[in-house]
């Protein structure tokens, strides 16, 4: 938690400011007086880093709205006139591009954070649900986005994406054709998605990170211990386990933004695309309205939910199903009646419950990336029933999937979970 | 917590080193995101220079062309209009061509031009930023019942002679501009390529 | 330790995702490489004697290539530009798009993307895989790219190829199981392997022109970044020691 810092400039201008507007003390409150625990890991790189992803897209994507065109006749055209005409706009255009990856791989990872760890618990189910808003604008931002380049698959995406608003009964077809503003993605369609992704929603994103992080504030951080730091105070009143957010995390911060910016800047400059995972073969074919791509699929961190759509033989209930994956992420806080908060000390059962889960997302990415169309030959023989496997595959892993929340559910409500008993104290790691 | 004792230098050295690189680094960022505002490759090519017939041109008439989104106003001046400018001199403000910016070197003669009858200038006023118009004829007009053909801007009123220098007592400063021009053959202009030896 | 095995855990996750992914098609490499400028400039050479005459290059300046593969403004236009193009313009085929659709079905594709559409190998790969076939209307047809609607103009230096079929299975239409030069052309296999090499390398520079300074400016990115990881790394140690 921040502790009231005030402070008193000598300089006799900023005094002045001081005094009417205290944005000094405010600063200095929430690095200098955020008393952060001292055992924080490496998965406590990735909030910083979420935060460093968000100001490179805000920044670039502002530059590549100066040139990019928003209509269907020129906005592919515009975006290879940034990729070629304009000065370093292919670097502005790559950095935006990586960076929409880099941001859900980092996303992801401190969701997963969250969850080793029982970030989500009381006191802070707030600070989780404020985050799963987040990931929820995220997933609408990119979505847009990913439309603008107005290739053949960003057409087709959409296509298929908006089409989901047909599941909802009565009035489902004149909602696609609401959202579209057409009877297909036309210029309407990417003229709102461009007006909603360059300006609504990322202020309504702008919004949720401060949230997110004046609700963390509030109620401080968790660590790798789940120990709450502020029940042990030393004479002076800080935690005895809480040093300064500045000067220690900024300057453990930054090195993580070292190591970090060396890989975005690995991918950047020598795999751009990342061999068609971050921008896809068949996007850079024109937006066509009468031939569909061979193999339809969004970019890799939508597959995993996209899976769960796919495997279900029913509209309905597939769509059901994907919405269904999000919101039990919103309701992990209630769903986990546990009280030790870190996998360290709790049961095996939540352990290998999360392991488990782990594994199945990812697995189910490859079936939602279309890549088990390619390894089930490899495993079965070319006359396998491709369908057959596929689907069966799937829909144990969406089984498992929601079976993680139904088993952290009853693990923790029945009593079931063993844990280990926590300390009084974070534990350090030696240096 | 510090209970040993702590090399302030060695900090305060890293420190500036980390802070130093780190701005190195932004800067060495943003040189990218100003030099993405610098004319595109589209932009220059739409400036490149471009070469005109003017054989069809006829004595007095004028003809437009684009040149980098600008109009360029090529004149075949008759011999009655080109002997009418050395009495023109005393009503116009820069009569000798004195602003070296309005004309490359090689125009800055009575006619501002590199063959007298062939009269090459951007069609904007230098008061805003309008275009005039031509008025040719040799006639009283409104503006000036002592008229011997010119350009007449239509937002402000401000008149240039046969040679494009602008009167005196009109809002505009200075002689149209003449952009760099040179004859490829008796009936073909380049239009922003100075002639070869001229600078 | 518990930090570095988590830390591998992570990059384990990303890598795995990296390798999976290069893969495609499974054509032949075609190793392609847009840092051989010379190789570069004999592809260009080949693509305005044999390609341009149908397919443009939309989104490429004939300045670029100047710029970018080393040549003068007099030798691209003397030696590429045959349309009368000026030396800003991008690369457009004299051939107008009407005419194509009425002559082949469809118009010609641009051919700006093709390289980063279909890959360098599949580019490669349909150009060795033309062969004669009376049964299509413009006489060839090609084996990576059945049925396409697109004569052959490299087979005066591949030579002619034609289809040797695999026995037919009842019931199936026949495959072909390979292709046999029936007449030499005026290159040698190896002699066609480099032009299509060339021709290769031009199109995956003319896919993405910026990747020639991409990748030659990539490393001083990375020593820069390198140096400032390795100066907080000191400064992150040295501010630790306070903490026990």
């Amino acid at each position: 938690m921040s502790e009231q810092v005030t402070i008193r400039p000598r300089n006799r201008l900023l005094a002045w400011i001081e005094e009417r507007l205290p944005i000094l003390s405010f600063t200095a409150s929430h690095t200098t007086g955020y008393y952060a625990p001292k055992n924080f890991n490496v998965m406590y790189y990735f909030g910083s880093l979420a935060l460093l992803v968000l100001v490179n897209q805000i920044v670039t994507g502002i530059f590549l709205t100066m040139n990019y065109n928003p209509s269907a006749a020129g906005a592919f055209a515009s975006v290879e006139y940034i990729m070629r005409d304009v000065e370093w706009g292919w670097l502005i255009r790559y950095m935006h591009e990586v960076g929409a990856s880099m941001f859900f791989i980092v996303v992801y990872l401190h969701m997963f954070r969250g969850l080793m760890y029982g970030s989500y618990k009381k006191p802070r189910e707030l600070v989780w649900l404020l985050g799963m808003l987040i990931f929820l604008v995220l997933m609408a931002e990119a979505f847009m986005g990913y439309v603008l380049p107005w290739g053949n698959m960003s057409f087709w995406g959409a296509k298929v994406i908006i089409s989901l608003f047909s599941a909802v009964p009565v009035i489902g077809n004149d909602l696609v054709t609401w959202i579209m503003g057409d009877f297909f993605p036309a210029d309407a369609t990417l003229n709102r998605f461009f007006a909603l992704h360059v300006v609504a929603l990322p202020l309504v994103l702008l919004l949720l990170v401060v949230l997110h992080l004046a609700a963390l504030h509030e109620v401080g951080s968790n660590n790798p211990d789940g120990v709450e730091i502020k029940q042990k105070k030393g004479p002076d009143g800080h935690p005895l386990d809480g040093i300064p957010f500045h000067p220690y995390y900024t300057v453990k911060d930054l090195f993580g933004v070292g190591i970090f910016l060396l890989l975005c800047a690995f991918i950047i400059f020598f795999e751009p695309t990342v061999g068609g995972w971050f921008l896809e073969h068949d996007n850079y074919i024109p937006a066509n309205n009468l031939v569909t791509p061979t193999e339809i699929k969004p970019v890799w961190y939508f597959t995993p939910f996209y899976a769960i759509l796919r495997v279900i033989p029913s509209k309905g209930f597939g769509v059901l199903a994907l919405l269904a994956s999000i919101v039990a992420l919103f309701l992990v806080p209630w769903l986990d009646r546990g009280k030790v908060k870190s996998i360290r000390y709790r049961g095996t059962g939540y352990k290998v419950a999360l392991t488990i889960f782990a594994i199945v997302f990812v697995l189910l990415g490859s079936i939602g990336a279309g890549k088990t169309t390619e390894w089930i030959p490899e495993i079965f023989g070319p006359n396998a029933d491709l369908t057959f496997i596929e689907n069966t595959f799937g829909r144990i892993l969406t089984i498992l999937y929601f079976g993680f929340f139904l088993f952290l559910w009853a693990y923790t409500y029945f009593g079931w979970e063993k844990t280990k008993p926590v300390p009084d104290r974070v534990t350090v790691a030696e240096h | 917590m510090a209970n040993e004792e702590v090399n302030q230098g060695r900090r305060r050295f890293l420190a500036g080193t980390t802070a130093v690189l780190g701005g190195v680094g932004v800067i060495a960022t943003a040189i990218p995101f100003i030099k993405s505002w610098e004319p595109s490759a589209r932009a220059k090519s739409a400036a490149a220079p471009v070469t005109v017939d003017i054989g069809p041109i006829e004595s007095g008439q004028m003809v437009r062309y684009a040149w980098r989104g600008l109009p360029v106003f090529v004149v075949n001046r008759t011999t009655e209009q080109l002997a009418d400018l050395p009495a023109q001199d005393p009503r116009l403000k820069d009569p000798k061509s004195e602003n070296t910016d309005q004309q490359p070197k090689y125009c800055q003669n009575e006619h501002r031009s590199i063959k007298p009858e062939w009269l090459v200038v951007i069609g904007i006023c230098t008061h805003l930023g309008c275009v005039p118009d031509y008025k040719g004829e040799v006639k009283p007009e409104p503006w000036d019942p002592e008229w011997k053909g010119g350009f007449y801007c239509p937002c402000h009123k401000s008149r240039y002679d046969m040679s494009a220098r602008v009167y005196d007592g009109v809002p505009a400063p200075a002689n149209l501009v003449v952009p760099p021009y040179h004859f490829v053959d008796g009936t073909h202009v380049q239009i922003g390529v100075d002639p070869t030896g001229a600078a | 330790m518990h930090k570095l095995k988590t830390f591998c855990v992570a990059l384990a996750l990303f890598a795995s995702m990296g390798i999976a992914c290069a893969q495609e098609g499974g054509y032949p490499e075609a190793n392609a490489n847009i840092a051989d400028r010379a190789s570069l400039q004999r592809g260009a050479r080949l693509f305005f004697n044999y390609c341009v005459g149908c397919h443009s290059l939309e989104y490429l300046r004939y300045s670029r290539i100047a710029e970018d593969l080393g040549l003068s403004e007099q030798q691209v236009m003397d030696n590429l530009d045959f349309t009368g193009a000026k030396f800003g313009d991008p690369v457009i085929s004299s051939m107008p798009a009407a005419d194509a659709e009425k002559w082949f079905g469809k118009a010609p594709p641009d051919l700006s993307l093709e390289v980063r559409a279909k890959g360098a190998d599949w580019v490669s790969a349909y150009l060795h895989s033309f062969y004669l076939d009376p049964a299509r209307p413009v006489g060839w047809n090609n084996t990576v790219f059945p049925n396409a609607s697109m004569p052959f103009p490299l087979w005066e230096l591949q030579g002619v190829q034609t289809a040797v079929m695999a026995p037919a299975r009842p019931g199936e239409e026949a495959a072909v199981e390979k292709l046999e030069i029936k007449q030499p052309g005026s290159m040698d296999p190896q002699q066609y392997d480099q032009a299509v090499r060339d021709l290769t390398s031009f199109l995956e520079y003319a896919s993405e022109p910026a990747a020639l300074k991409r990748t030659s400016m990539g490393a001083w990115v990375l020593i820069y970044l390198a140096l400032f990881t390795f100066a907080a790394f000191l400064l992150k140690k040295e501010y630790w020691k306070d903490v026990h």
